[in-house]
């Protein structure tokens, strides 16, 4: 698949801005006043930052407003919904702290709840592609949101949490790696049984349906990613995981460990989403002889 | 809504024949003619005549060889176009409600008024069936050219889909493949009709019919003429060894 820039930068800051409001609503860190107001400027910004950096790959914003219209069948309009239900909710919390130095725990408790649910139907958008067996998979739901755990640990300062956090993360991306690989080995799919001539004989691609590059070319097929799947992953569970792990568990907690925990956290996680698009086969290259 | 109807009162749809198809082409070319002049917005062409051309088709025809175990090989020819799934995954995943499958004929169509070219649906075909129009920013996808079929200021003979009326050596066919006693249902059943991908869980509309069984020549395969060159150019070649 490729990884169109807009889509990694939306799925990793959008699920740290709703991992950090998932965290503020349970009232951690305790925070209020000026430094509740730092705290949510910087989760409705990645929050929010995320979710403007998804619309610019859309082709028609100015349909966007339909979106918010079937969440009885897509998994896309109940994300749509769900951003906005919890953006929503958490702006009486905000301002409860931020003004009333109060914590209003029952509405926070349904905030977070609700960015919970908002990763949790990111993460079905993918999952529930049967044309993509390396993310058809329950572990894929299970990554984005330790991602967004980890990162909103991170965030409001919970060095140790974040640390097992993280650890989890890592381990849970590895099993992704390892199950997605078997998955796309035992899949029977071949050129001869997507053109349906696999009875005749051997398939090869004699003369492509078209010279030029296309649409479903430019978006289903991208090899690049899986050259370098596994130099890539080793680098992705070093930073994503092992470094900031080690920093957070063992050295003493303070300001600058656990920003140097979070950058390395941060560029792990976005090669790592760079990967989870590069390397996934979609079904429709086997027409291509891809 | 984009949840499927539970079933459609008719299923109409494409039976292509992949023994007959000579792979000229003209059922791209009919259909992008067709397709840009008429419903929605029309199928772009990006840098036309520069050095990175592309553009917008509803159905494109591959090139395939296929080479038995005991045999010669032989070239099959296979256009591939929406193919109305019954279970269609495009639909379902749909944001907006932009895609929709039509309960009177069981017709997959894209409203261009509500979609937002969030691509979803090109991700969740398997047959690589939608692209979307880089210039107009919206989802275009065959439909089955439903701005013919119904269409009463044409000649009967032209209320089929561009591509079938146009297919010089009659791959194509078009009709309901819901009623059991349409030519095409007949088609299907004499000719072993298959789905494409049937591992998706798809349940396409469209059926192939597969190549019929080539003649087999009874003859012994070639044999080289001589191994090794005589006379003049026997002497050239050892000659030429030496040097």
């Amino acid at each position: 698949m490729h990884p169109a820039p807009s889509v990694i930068i939306f799925t990793t800051l959008s699920g740290l801005g709703f991992g950090l409001l998932a965290f503020l609503g349970l009232d951690i860190p305790h925070v209020r006043g000026g430094s509740a107001f730092a705290f949510f400027v910087i989760a409705y910004g990645l929050a929010v930052g995320g979710l403007l950096a998804s619309t610019f790959h859309l082709g028609n914003k100015k349909n966007a407003i339909y979106a918010f219209s079937q969440w009885r069948s897509s998994w896309l309009s109940r994300e749509g919904i769900a951003a906005v239900f919890t953006l929503l909710v958490f702006a009486p919390v905000a301002l409860g702290k931020i003004f009333l130095g109060a914590q209003m725990p029952v509405l926070g408790l349904i905030g977070s709840l609700g960015a919970v649910a908002t990763v949790f139907t990111t993460s079905m958008i993918y999952a529930q592609m049967r044309t993509i067996p390396r993310w058809r998979q329950p572990i894929v739901p299970a990554m984005f949101l330790f991602h967004m755990l980890a990162g909103g640990a991170l965030l409001s300062g919970e060095s140790r949490l974040a640390g097992v956090l993280i650890l989890v993360l890592t381990a849970i991306m590895f099993w992704m790696w390892r199950d997605g690989d078997a998955r796309e080995a035992a899949s029977a799919d071949t050129m001869e049984s997507a053109t349906g001539l696999g009875a005749i004989g051997k398939v090869r691609m004699y003369e492509s349906a078209h010279t030029a590059r296309n649409y479903v070319m430019d978006e289903m097929i991208h090899r690049v990613g899986r050259k370098h799947a596994e130099k890539l992953r080793k680098i992705t569970l070093l930073l994503i995981g092992v470094l900031p792990a080690a920093i957070l568990l063992i050295l003493p907690p303070m300001h600058v460990t656990a920003l140097i925990a979070l950058v390395l956290h941060l560029v792990g996680a976005a090669i790592g989403r760079w990967l989870f698009f590069a390397e996934a086969r979609h079904v429709v290259g086997l027409y291509y002889g891809k | 809504m984009t949840c499927l109807p539970s079933t459609t009162q008719k299923k109409l749809g494409l039976v292509i024949d992949l023994d007959t198809c000579v792979g000229c082409h003209g059922c791209v070319t009919a259909c992008k003619g067709w397709n840009t002049q008429n419903y929605g917005a029309p199928l772009s062409d990006m840098d036309p005549y520069g050095a990175d051309p592309s553009g917008t088709f509803l159905n494109r025809v591959f090139s395939y060889e296929v080479t038995p175990e005991d045999g010669a090989a032989q070239t099959v020819h296979f256009p591939k176009s929406c193919l109305h799934c019954e279970d269609a995954p495009c639909v379902t995943v749909c944001p907006t409600g932009a895609s929709y499958k039509r309960e009177e004929d069981g017709i997959v169509l894209v409203d261009e008024d509500k979609c937002i070219g969030c691509g979803l649906c090109a991700w969740s075909c398997a047959y690589g069936a939608r692209e979307l129009d880089q210039d107009a920013g919206v989802m275009k996808k065959c439909t089955l050219c439903v701005d013919r079929i119904y269409n009463e200021n044409l000649p009967e003979e032209d209320r089929v889909p561009a591509c079938v009326r146009t297919c010089p050596s009659g791959a194509r066919h078009f009709g309901d493949l819901g009623d059991p006693n349409s030519d095409v249902s007949k088609l299907v059943e004499e000719r072993g009709g298959f789905d494409l991908m049937p591992e998706q869980g798809t349940k396409p509309v469209n059926k192939y019919l597969p190549p019929r069984l080539k003649d087999r020549l009874d003859t012994a395969p070639m044999i080289p003429v001589a191994e090794e060159p005589k006379g003049f150019l026997g002497w050239l070649d050892k000659a030429l060894e030496k040097l």
